[in-house]
């Protein structure tokens, strides 16, 4: 059998350790070149100790500060899928309902359990009237999804109380979409992300298509529809072969066409600002194209070597790692002891993203394409959507702003704009803009304290058939 | 900056320079200086003005100070005996001296330096501040000599002796003034103090102030260095050592930061070879390189990445939700630790092989021994033969001849040494009752074998085989265990976190 104690064996000559630095570099070259060939990277995150030695994650991990939060931010989408509870194989006769949005889903400083995913998995305290045959489900459950797509889109909620409803393992009465959930328990699943960008969103919904949704609930708000926030995300730059894909199937205008529909009569700051025309010359739309679609980071074939993607990498080790401090605490993120509140107070200011004064917006203002293009890849799975509350300020200038995100104007014509969508397109949408007080926001317009987001899971399981 | 994989690839470039460039007379005199710019470059910003150069400053101080106090009398007598004045220097030291201050002056022109460029941590005093500073010091130094009658008459017939009792006594003072230098620095109460009183003399905000605006880059080697050399001289085992070789031998920059602490004779035969050494030899080549590549996988690789939410800590102990999940941290803790700092020895080792000075091992297996003993005979090796040669040893003797029974003196002395060793890491309660701890353990096993020695002998090869893996287990889990006292900043979190490891939930 050979030994390997050849190295002190032989000679320590120069010629001797010549030779084994000239193969050690070829042998390191010749990975780096197999490695790029083979691009390894998406095979190795579905490679995880997570579901098998360590509980998977409870939401995709995403952190700013690893050391306290256990939990880091990286760009392989299957690994963060691996890490997550989705990955573990599906139970027979589970409803799987996902969970898509940005940091108000996926629970920024919020515990776990106090998401809104968490908060709809809890079993609900109270005797339940649903279960199995002869059930009076039609008692608590006559508000159906359907119905509610057909009432004004915004209205405030005036669902039955449906205490009653077996949400978590229990089988349950078909009702519109039960019809598929029938002797079922249904499991929600948190795949927010918390960065807006509606891309970002289609992203995740189409590896989440892996893992057998029965119905995907898609939160969104403004912040996440400007055409301009699309490629924002690292996430998003940093998987511009997913997003090419996407961008071709459902012919997105996230790269190709992006800003080519300003009408002449409206004032981009970008332009003004830069003492561009201001009257939609095709020239802007082409910088415009050029600029987002130069944000997508398409490595080279050094970049694509183990060297190149040593960050990646490492990432994914380290997302182990942190495994197992999740597992020994169950903490996913660091929530400080006193948590900031939302401004409430404003100047005198309407402008919003690219806008310095109240404008119409038109649909193609908004990324609307790429919401369809989830609701089309989700395919027979149906695909609720949700338009996220917002933190609506009573303070100064608040007849100009309803919070710091969103001046009125901009609000009001998104609201009025995915209403339109949602009924031209026959998509199923509810609109909870104002469904939550004031006083659930925590530190920023869309994050809801725990209260808060039990209210809106109340609010979303009352909807929910 | 620290340590780090920048400051390691900077040391081998400076190795490659040494070896090819430097004629081999001037590499005693390279190790000196690249030494003391280390403890420049290496030492951490400090928040306090002008701290992190004063500390670095006085670590070269303390060096030459030392020297000057462990001369030996021998050194004069052959001085005197070449009629020179009594308080004149060899001239190898004289130009050692020249050079040392030279360069402490010239760091401090590097507040005229631009920030990206500079080898100190910050913007350094004014340089005639400096200049001031070191000639008050010089001063006082030999005033005290003097003082003292350390530097005899030429016409003292008995010299020596008398030096050599005189010497003692002042030795003894300067390693009192170590200690307390030693306590005040690593007791956080006395380091705050220090640290407002500093701020208040700097007008500085004083409510900041905390232990960390006193970290003083390698103290707790140096320290154990220079009480190695000091007790030495005194016992008269230190060979005559050359300011150059006591400086480059008390701040050699590749065991500046974590050890091992060398004995300066064993430094100083190595030191004195360094013109004979072939530069490019291969083989010197090959197992340096091989053990700091070995070091930087252990300490970059390994321990960065356990300690990235697989260790223990006082988070995530607090965090902690079950007992399995606070053994795993435990465990991950334990090996953290030791590749940790067996990486940094590593790198230490490799590197001093490549500058021609073999430092002395400092881990073989520690968590594969068998029993407590063979354990602190192969973990750290050089800080426990260091405790046992100025604490265990000298602590027996004395107990004996007061005719103590022979087992009272094993439980005092193993309790006092490995209480000191406890210290040695920070003076806290927690380290304390880790070296207690240890010292408790090593009593019980020497008690253990000694009454079982016998019967284990009679035991067939199997059952032997069998009591070393019981003995192995028992012996790891000990010391892992008393990880808890060492990792956790307070008692009462570690006697929560020993309960939880037994399944057992505290309310302190």
């Amino acid at each position: 059998m050979a030994k390997w104690d050849w190295l002190e064996k032989s000679p320590a000559t120069w010629g001797f350790v010549l030779r084994v630095v000239v193969k050690a570099a070829i042998l390191f070259a010749l990975c780096n070149v197999i490695y790029a060939a083979l691009n390894p990277l998406e095979a190795l995150g579905r490679v995880s100790l997570y579901n098998t030695l360590l509980p998977g994650r409870e939401r995709l991990p995403y952190g700013e500060n690893p050391e306290q939060s256990y939990s880091l931010s990286l760009n392989n989408i299957p690994a963060m899928f691996a890490s997550h509870v989705i990955s573990r194989p599906k139970a027979e006769g589970e409803f799987r309902v996902v969970l898509i949005g940005d940091s108000g889903v996926w629970g920024w400083f919020l515990a776990n359990g106090d998401t809104l995913a968490g908060v709809m998995n809890e079993p609900l305290p109270q005797p339940l009237s649903l279960q199995g045959e002869g059930s009076q489900g039609s008692q608590s459950s006559d508000y159906t999804i359907s119905q509610f797509i057909r009432a004004q889109h915004a209205v405030p909620l005036q669902m039955k109380a449906m205490e009653t409803r077996a949400w978590h393992a229990m089988p349950l009465q078909p009702v519109g979409f039960a019809s598929q959930v029938e002797q079922s328990g249904v499991v929600v699943y948190n795949v927010a992300y918390p960065i807006m960008s509606l891309t970002k969103d289609l992203l995740l919904l189409d590896e989440a298509m892996r893992y057998q949704p029965d119905m995907i609930v898609w939160l969104v708000t403004l912040e996440s529809f400007p055409r301009e926030k699309q490629l924002f995300p690292p996430l998003v730059q940093n998987n511009a072969a997913r997003i090419r894909r996407l961008v071709e199937a459902y012919d997105l205008r996230v790269v190709d066409n992006v800003g080519q529909t300003s009408p002449p009569n409206r004032v981009r700051v970008s332009a003004s600002r830069e003492g561009e025309p201001e009257n939609g010359d095709p020239g802007i739309a082409d910088n415009i194209n050029d600029r987002e679609a130069s944000r997508l980071i398409e490595p080279n074939f050094f970049g694509r070597t183990l060297i190149g993607q040593r960050r990646d990498v490492a990432d994914w080790l380290r997302l182990q790692l942190y495994g197992f401090s999740w597992a020994a605490t169950g903490i996913d993120q660091y929530i400080p002891d006193e948590i900031p509140l939302r401004q409430s107070d404003f100047e005198v200011d309407e402008s919003w993203q690219n806008f310095d004064v109240p404008t119409t917006l038109t649909a193609d203002d908004l990324a609307f394409d790429v919401l369809a293009a989830g609701i089309e890849r989700a395919g027979n799975v149906p695909v609720l959507i949700i338009n996220e509350p917002i933190f609506i300020s009573e303070g100064e200038n608040s007849d100009l702003r309803y919070n710091s995100w969103y001046p009125r104007w901009a609000y009001d014509q998104y609201r009025d704009l995915l209403a339109q969508e949602a009924r031209v397109n026959g998509w199923q949408y509810v609109d909870l803009w104002d469904s939550i007080d004031a006083a659930e926001f925590t530190d920023s317009p869309v994050h809801l304290t725990a209260a808060g987001t039990h209210i809106l899971a109340e609010q979303v399981r009352n909807i929910l058939p | 900056m620290t340590f780090d994989l920048l400051a390691i690839f900077i040391a081998v470039i400076a190795a490659v320079v040494y070896t090819a460039l430097l004629p081999a007379r001037w590499r005693g005199w390279a190790l000196m200086i690249a030494s003391m710019i280390a403890i420049y470059r290496l030492q951490p910003a400090l928040p306090i003005r002008y701290l992190d150069f004063i500390l670095p400053t006085a670590t070269i101080v303390i060096a030459v100070v030392c020297w000057w106090g462990t001369r030996k009398p021998e050194h004069d007598e052959s001085a005197r005996a070449h009629s020179r004045a009594p308080l004149q220097i060899a001239s190898e030291d004289r130009i050692a001296l020249g050079v040392i201050a030279a360069l402490v002056v010239g760091m401090s022109l590097m507040r005229f330096v631009d920030a990206d460029f500079r080898l100190t941590a910050s913007r350094p005093p004014e340089p005639l501040w400096v200049i001031a500073a070191l000639v008050v010091v010089g001063v006082s130094v030999v005033g005290v000599s003097v003082w003292a009658g350390l530097r005899p008459a030429p016409t003292d017939v008995d010299g020596t002796q008398k030096i050599f009792s005189r010497q003692r006594r002042v030795l003894t003072g300067m390693i009192l003034l170590i200690v307390l230098i030693f306590v005040v620095f690593k007791t956080e109460a006395l380091a705050t103090a220090l640290s407002r009183w500093l701020r208040a003399q700097a007008g500085q905000d004083m409510s900041l102030a905390s232990m960390i605006d006193l970290n003083w880059l390698g103290f707790s080697y140096i320290a154990f260095r220079l009480i190695h050399m000091m007790r030495d001289r005194q016992s008269g085992l230190l060979p005559a050592l050359t300011l150059r070789e006591t400086v480059t031998y008390l701040v050699f920059f590749p065991a500046l930061v974590a050890g091992p602490i060398d004995r300066a004779e064993r430094f100083a035969k190595d030191f004195r070879a360094l013109r004979e050494k072939i530069g490019f030899d291969a083989g010197r080549w090959t197992e340096g390189i091989t053990r700091i590549a070995i070091g930087i996988l252990k300490k970059f690789v390994i321990a960065d990445t356990l300690a990235q939410g697989a260790a223990l800590n006082a988070i995530n102990a607090a965090q902690a939700s079950s007992t399995l999940a606070l053994w795993a941290l435990l465990y991950g803790y334990a090996l953290r630790l030791f590749f940790d700092f067996s990486g940094y020895s590593d790198i230490a080792i490799g590197m001093g092989i490549l500058f021609g000075v073999k430092l002395p091992e400092n881990f073989d297996r520690p968590y594969l021994k068998t029993n407590l003993a063979a354990f602190w005979q192969s973990w750290h090796m050089t800080l426990s033969s260091w405790a046992r040669f100025y604490v265990f040893s000298p602590l027996s003797r004395a107990l004996l001849m007061r005719k103590v029974k022979s087992a009272q003196v094993v439980f005092i002395t193993q309790m006092t040494t490995m209480g000191v060793i406890g210290l040695w890491h920070g003076v806290t309660l927690n380290f304390l009752i880790w070296g207690v701890w240890h010292g408790m353990g090593l009593f019980v096993h020497k008690q253990w074998t000694d009454r079982t020695r016998a019967r284990y002998m009679r035991l067939s090869d199997r059952q032997k085989r069998a009591v070393m893996v019981v003995s192995w287990f028992v012996t790891f889990h000990f010391v892992v265990i008393g990880w808890v006292w060492f990792g956790l900043p307070d008692v009462g979190e570690s006697v929560r976190v020993l309960a939880r490891l037994v399944g057992v939930t505290l309310v302190l």
